[in-house]
C-alpha cells in the first residue's frame, strides 16, 4: 500500500523538513546578497529548485504513464505514481511562476514578460491542469488509468514543441547561468552551495510528498472498494426482507 | 481493404452525415463568422489594429470552431449505438482515426476558406505569398484535426466532455496557433522566407499528432 517503507518515508520526511530549515538559514543569512540584484536574488534559492522539482515531477509522470501502458509492467502502482507526481508538478510549476514573478518585479521591472521560458512554463501549467481535470473524472480504474496515461504522454511530447516554437517567437529570460559551460560562471561559493542545497532539499520534499500522496491514493481506492463491498453485502442481506422503499418499488412494477 | 480505403469509408460516412445534417455549415460556420465580427467590436476597426492582428484573429476563430467540430464528430457517434457499431465494424482503429480526423480536416478546410474570405473583406487584408500560406494552413489543419480527434475519443462517453475537451486540447494545440499565426504574418507581410520555419514546425506537429492518434485511438475507442 505504500511506496516507501513506513520507516523510510518518515526518515525522508524529517530529512526534508531539516533540509528546508537549513536552506532557509543559508538562503536568508548564509549567502551574501547579489552584487547587482541585491536581496531579490535570494528568491532564486527557491525558484530554481521549484522549477527543477516541477520538471522532475512531470518526467516521473511521463515515465510512470509509459510503464503503465507497457503491458509487461502494467500495474495500478504506476497510475497512482503518475497522478501523485502530476499534482506535485502542478503545485511546483505554479510556485515557480509565482516566485519568478515576485523576482521579476524588482529585477526586470515587470510582474510578467512574454518571454520564451515564462510562456512555456505557463503552457506547461495548463497542460497538466487539464491532465488533473481528466484524472478527476470518475470512471472504472483501468479505463481511467489508460486514458490518463495516454493524455500524460501526449502532453509530455507536446512540451518540447511548445518550448521550441515559443523560443523562436521571443526570448528575454537569461540563459541558464550555472549550467552554461561557455560561461564558466564565477559564483560565490556559498551562493552556489545554497542553490545546490535548495535543489537537494526540494527533491527530498518532492519524494516525501509523493510518498504521502501515493498512500492517500491507495487508501482512497481501498475505501471505494470497501464501500462497494458493504453496499453489496447490505443488498444481499436485505434481499430476504425488503426495506419499505424497496417494497414500494416492487409494487410499482 | 487497406487502411486508406477503410479511412475513406469512415470519412465518407462522417461527411455524408454532415451533408445531410448541415451542422457545420449552419452552426459552426456562422459561429466562426460572429467571432470575426466580435473581434472588430473588441478592437477598434478604425486604427488599423485589425489588419495587423488579422492572422492571429483568424486562427483563434478557427481554433474555437475546431472545438465545436471535434465535439460534433463524436456527438454523431453517441446516438443510436453508432459507437458500438464502429467498434464492431472490424475496421482498423488507426483507419477509423484517419477517417474521422480526415472528415474534421475537410470541414475545417471549408471553414478556413470562408473565414479567410471574411478576414480579407472585413479586416482589409491582402493575402500574398499563397504558397507558404496554403502549406501552413494545410499542415495546421491536419495537426488540429488529428489532435482534436485524439482528445475527442479520449473524452467521448464522459459526462463532462464538453468542458473537458477545451481544457485538454487548447494547451496542446497552442504551438499550432503560434506557428500558423507567425507563418501567416510572414506571408502577408511579403516575407515568405520567414514563414518556412513555421511551416516546418506545423508539419512536425501534424506528423506527430497523426502518429500519436493512430497508435492511441484503438485503446481509447475500447474504453469510450
Amino acid at each position: 500500500m505504500t511506496l516507501l517503507k513506513p520507516a523510510m518515508g518518515r526518515a525522508i520526511g524529517w530529512a526534508a523538513l531539516g533540509a528546508l530549515v537549513v536552506l532557509a538559514l543559508f538562503g536568508l543569512w548564509g549567502a551574501p546578497p547579489d552584487a547587482v540584484q541585491g536581496d531579490a536574488q535570494r528568491l532564486m534559492y527557491l525558484h530554481v529548485p521549484a522549477a527543477w522539482v516541477a520538471y522532475l515531477a512531470f518526467g516521473v509522470t511521463a515515465a510512470a504513464s509509459g510503464l503503465w501502458l507497457w503491458p509487461r509492467t502494467r500495474s495500478m502502482v504506476w497510475d497512482r505514481i503518475a497522478g501523485a507526481s502530476a499534482e506535485l508538478g502542478v503545485v511546483f510549476t505554479a510556485l515557480t511562476l509565482v516566485l519568478g514573478s515576485l523576482w521579476g518585479r524588482p529585477v526586470w521591472g515587470v510582474w510578467w514578460a512574454w518571454d520564451a521560458r515564462l510562456v512555456t512554463t505557463a503552457v506547461l501549467l495548463f497542460l497538466y491542469l487539464g491532465y488533473l481535470a481528466l484524472r478527476r473524472v470518475p470512471a472504472a480504474p483501468e479505463a481511467r488509468a489508460k486514458r490518463c496515461a495516454i493524455a500524460a504522454l501526449v502532453a509530455f511530447v507536446d512540451v518540447p514543441i511548445v518550448h521550441f516554437s515559443v523560443t523562436w517567437w521571443r526570448t528575454l529570460h537569461q540563459d541558464a547561468t550555472v549550467f552554461d559551460p561557455a560561461l564558466k560562471a564565477h559564483i560565490h561559493g556559498v551562493m552556489a552551495f545554497t542553490l545546490w542545497f535548495g535543489v537537494l532539499a526540494f527533491t527530498l520534499v518532492y519524494v516525501s510528498l509523493l510518498d504521502r500522496r501515493y498512500r492517500l491514493a491507495a487508501l482512497e481506492e481501498d475505501l471505494d472498494a470497501r464501500e462497494l463491498e458493504q453496499a453489496i453485502a447490505e443488498r444481499v442481506a436485505g434481499a430476504g426482507t425488503p426495506a419499505p422503499r424497496d417494497r414500494e418499488e416492487v409494487g410499482v412494477v | 481493404m487497406n487502411v486508406l480505403q477503410e479511412a475513406g469509408l469512415v470519412a465518407g460516412k462522417d461527411l455524408r452525415i454532415e451533408r445531410r445534417s448541415r451542422v457545420t455549415l449552419q452552426q459552426i460556420l456562422p459561429f466562426g463568422g460572429i467571432v470575426l465580427l466580435l473581434f472588430a467590436f473588441a478592437l477598434d476597426p478604425d486604427r488599423g489594429v485589425l489588419r495587423r492582428v488579422a492572422p492571429g484573429l483568424f486562427w483563434v476563430a478557427v481554433l474555437l470552431a475546431a472545438l465545436l467540430a471535434v465535439s460534433r464528430a463524436f456527438a454523431i457517434e453517441a446516438e443510436h449505438g453508432a459507437h458500438d457499431g464502429l467498434r464492431l465494424s472490424g475496421l482498423d482503429p488507426a483507419a477509423i482515426f484517419l477517417g474521422k480526423a480526415g472528415a474534421v480536416a475537410v470541414q475545417l478546410a471549408v471553414l478556413e476558406g470562408l473565414l479567410a474570405v471574411g478576414v480579407v473583406v472585413l479586416f482589409d487584408v491582402t493575402l500574398a505569398s499563397i504558397g507558404p500560406l496554403l502549406l501552413a494552413t494545410v499542415a495546421a489543419t491536419v495537426g488540429l484535426a488529428a489532435t482534436g480527434t485524439l482528445y475527442g475519443v479520449l473524452a467521448a462517453g464522459l459526462r463532462v466532455r464538453e468542458t473537458l475537451v477545451p481544457v485538454l486540447l487548447l494547451p496542446v494545440v497552442s504551438p499550432v496557433l503560434l506557428a500558423a499565426t507567425r507563418a501567416w504574418e510572414a506571408a502577408i507581410d511579403g516575407v515568405p522566407g520567414d514563414a518556412w520555419p513555421w511551416v516546418g514546425v506545423l508539419a512536425v506537429f501534424a506528423a506527430l499528432s497523426v502518429g500519436a492518434g493512430m497508435l492511441a485511438f484503438g485503446p481509447l475507442l475500447e474504453e469510450a
